[in-house]
């Protein structure tokens, strides 16, 4: 990348701080909690003083760093099908290969699993594989599927309860702390504050030339705040650090930064849903960023959490704001929700288009998306294009032929502006 | 075989075939305000739609009997075959004997299916179920209640059906009935396999999918009675229990293939839901407490269910020595998570028991089977040659 944004510099500080943290937790006896990003409880964890450690991060990390392939046929050697979740195998290899970390340090092993099953099914056969080898406390959490579009009373005071009776027992057992809720109130107070950051960043894309790119820009953004981060001081200075950059760009006209510097000129306003390719996510990116495409919005950029739409930790009501965070996740929400959504950013953020990526390894996110697909443009009057890869499995990414298919994508939103037909194939062509 | 078992067997084909369940439709004839609720695998509260006034009917896909066309359009190659099929059937008309569907969360597949469920049906009744995962017992308990009083209230409110404890009970009790009958008929499979072959036992069991419990206890009682009198010839056979076979089900010609492979099938894991408790609900206190409770102490496990003693692997080998079996089959449906996310921990967990086993993968409209015939019988010799489990 010829010039990183500062923030993107501190995120990686950031990360790389974490690591190192993680690997020094088990020589300062500092219990280690195994959990997913979606409905993370990371305030919780904070208030027992324990690290959270993320299996998808660690395996989009390695996907990043081209290490997965390795991660995933080592899993596959061990009998895992071809068939299952990439991210789930490249962790498992990960693990079978001394678990150590995208940083090149070893991750310790867990003292508590924390399954916070919100959004994905495959996070529960997931925390059963790693179960098998941990001798550690196990904690569930059950969150209820919105699947009729609302978060009921009665799904709040569940996940509340299995708070009150399992999680925070476990964590009292492992950390060897009471419960503080004082000092969970705290967290979440400092979260709701870089959670307005966050928010004000993201509606930045409403304005012409967006000063941001939500989806791969947008990953950078979230990494703080969907992962270790949310309710420490370091997340509310890198939220603040973010949005004044973010508003001198507004002031100056600038569009986003991108690997190969800002943006010139922003010729297409696109909406993403599903998460990036991580093998070849530069690559992945510079489709788009050639042909001045940029994300305004993104689903992805919704599975920690949902603030645009208005949620924010309320410390005044601790752990029904935990709760309503689990149940209020992008992955947790109803096919209808998601494409109302969808629809609404369209309209919101001014897209000309719209990008459904489709990713092999993610049932939850993938079973259902052609039909979105359909479902949005009905609503919107907006053409929609499909592309597929995978997250972490390189195999499954092909490069020429989604490049290929985005840019005939674009040419045909560009006709469209225009009030042409698309292009169409010389006669006699194959 | 005798001329009832002929009959018998050839009316559950008939069944089996019949994708436009005229046996449900005319189930609603018989009386007026009658309801039938599909259900996708592999959980249904038979106990409450039935209390309700309502037949419940699961929905296992059209198998490879159903040309999927319109339902592909909606999946990408990377997705199970049922949830197609189960479009295919809603948009040609197959599921019109049905009044509304309810989708268990089974996986993010079906879970999905829910939602897109609205569109391809609008105007029907459709509801997402969510049981319980965790084992915080008081939390699941009130949990899984509420939903299914919920439930209960707006099935009684479709059929006119005042609700009611006594009919909770009758229809608690009358569940039983068919358990118990699929207990026996599990057990002579397992002494007799020859007498029960496995298309028979599958296509019987397969029946109860969406006949009224007491009706379909004589069924398996005629069934029985019929099968073990048959006599037929004991053939040198490895035993095994098929595994894995999860919500989508394989042709009835994958199964016909591994019996003349060389395999006596003794136990299986395929229609899940329908023998959804191991032992009898409670007959004590509130009605739907009580079947909140035996859901999450009594249930079944399966792939889909948090194995929270960790004793799914264990609890195959064990089942595989009480059945003597040689060896156990690992079928999984392509592209399904909880199903082949499960193999390689029950595969060590064989391993360890000494338990031979092989596996593969189908869909539901797998149409060659020499290859399954060619795995199984090689599998079948190698056991008879280097010894059983």
């Amino acid at each position: 990348m010829s010039r990183k944004e500062a923030s993107m510099e501190a995120q990686k500080a950031m990360l790389a701080d974490y690591f190192r943290r993680l690997a020094a937790a088990p020589g300062e006896r500092r219990p280690v909690v195994y959990t997913f990003v979606p409905g993370n409880l990371v305030e919780l964890l904070a208030a027992f003083d324990v690290l959270p450690v993320y299996p998808e991060i660690n395996a989009l990390q390695s996907a990043m760093r081209q290490r997965s392939s390795g991660f995933i046929r080592e899993a596959e050697r061990a009998g895992h099908s071809e068939d299952v979740c990439s991210y789930v195998k490249c962790d498992l290899g990960m693990m079978m290969k001394g678990n150590v970390g995208p940083t090149g340090e070893k991750i310790p092993p867990p003292d508590l699993l924390l399954l916070s099953f919100t959004g994905c099914f495959t996070f529960l056969k997931w925390f059963e594989l790693l179960r098998e080898q941990y001798n550690c406390e196990v904690a569930m959490l059950h969150v209820p599927y919105q699947g009729d579009g609302v978060i009921t009373q009665e799904m709040r005071d569940y996940v509340v309860r299995q708070l009150r009776n399992e999680v925070i027992p476990k964590l009292e057992k492992v950390s060897g702390r009471r419960f503080d809720e004082a000092k969970l109130q705290e967290h979440l107070s400092r979260s709701a504050r870089a959670e307005e950051d966050l928010v004000h960043t993201f509606h930045a894309a409403r304005r012409r030339p967006s000063p941001i790119d939500a989806y791969f820009g947008g990953v950078y953004y979230i990494a703080p705040i969907f992962t270790s981060f949310r309710g420490s001081e370091a997340a509310c200075g890198y939220y603040s650090a973010l949005r004044q950059e973010v508003d001198a760009r507004l002031a100056a006209g600038e569009g986003p930064v991108t690997p190969e510097g800002t943006l010139a000129k922003e010729r297409f306003r696109l909406v993403f849903e599903g998460p990036p390719n991580w093998t070849s996510f530069r690559d992945f990116w510079k489709i788009f960023y050639d042909e001045g495409a940029v994300a305004v919005a993104s689903t992805y950029t919704r599975v920690g959490g949902l603030y645009d739409r208005g949620f924010r930790h309320d410390p005044s009501k601790p752990l029904e704001t935990l709760a309503d965070y689990c149940l209020g996740c992008y992955t947790n929400l109803s096919l209808p929700s998601r494409v109302d959504l969808i629809a609404e950013d369209i309209k919101t953020y001014g897209a000309d288009g719209f990008v459904f990526h489709s990713v092999k390894s993610c049932n939850s996110f993938s079973a259902g998306q052609l039909h979105m697909l359909r479902e949005v443009e009905a609503k919107t009057g907006v053409p929609g294009a499909f592309i597929e890869s995978d997250l972490v499995d390189g195999r499954y990414y092909g490069h020429a032929n989604i490049k290929n298919r985005v840019e005939s994508y674009l040419q045909m939103l560009a006709a469209r502006r225009e009030g042409q037909e698309p292009p169409r194939a010389p006669e006699g062509s194959p | 075989m005798s001329d009832d078992l002929t009959d018998l067997v050839r009316d559950l084909e008939r069944r089996f075939a019949d994708l436009s369940l005229a046996h449900v439709t005319a189930w609603k004839a018989e009386a007026p305000g009658r309801k039938a609720l599909g259900c996708m695998p592999v959980f249904c509260p038979r106990e409450v739609l039935w209390a309700a006034g309502a037949l419940p009917v699961f929905i296992r896909g059209g198998g490879d009997q159903l040309e999927t066309i319109r339902g592909d359009a909606y999946y990408q190659s990377y997705i199970c075959h049922l949830p197609r099929s189960t479009l295919e059937l809603c948009l040609g008309g197959w599921l019109d004997a049905l009044d509304g569907m309810l989708f268990p969360n089974t996986c993010d597949v079906i879970r999905n299916l829910s939602g897109l469920w609205s569109s391809v049906a609008p105007g029907r009744f459709s509801r997402f179920l969510d049981p319980p995962q965790t084992y915080d017992a008081p939390a699941a308990v009130g949990w899984w209640r509420g939903e299914l009083s919920r439930l209960y209230l707006d099935v009684c409110a479709m059929t006119g059906t005042r609700p009611s404890d006594e009919a909770l009970w009758a229809s608690i009790s009358a569940w039983e009935e068919p358990r118990g009958a699929l207990a026996k008929l599990s057990r002579a499979r397992a002494a007799q396999p020859w007498n029960l072959p496995a298309d028979e036992v599958y296509l019987l069991r397969r029946a109860g999918d969406a006949m009224p419990p007491r009706e379909f206890t004589r069924l398996v009682d005629c069934y029985l009675a019929c099968a073990v009198a048959r006599k037929a010839r004991r053939e040198d056979r490895i035993r095994v229990v098929l595994v894995g076979a999860f919500c989508e089900q394989p042709p009835l010609g994958l199964l016909r293939a591994l019996e003349r492979a060389g395999c006596y099938l003794v136990d299986d894991d395929l229609l899940l839901g329908a023998e959804d408790l191991v032992e009898p609900v409670d007959a004590v206190g509130d009605p739907l407490d009580a079947l909140a409770r035996a859901y999450l102490v009594k249930g079944a496990g399966s792939s889909v269910r948090y194995d929270e003693q960790r004793a799914r692997g264990l609890e195959l080998a064990r089942r595989a020595r009480s059945l003597h079996a040689d060896g156990v089959v690992f079928a999984a449906p392509s592209f399904c998570d909880p199903a082949l996310l499960d193999q390689p921990r029950l595969t060590r967990a064989l391993d360890e028991a000494g338990v031979p086993y092989t596996a593969f993968k189908y869909s539901e409209d797998t149409g060659q089977f020499q290859s399954f015939r060619e795995q199984a019988g090689t599998f079948s010799d190698s056991v008879k040659l280097w010894g059983r489990a």
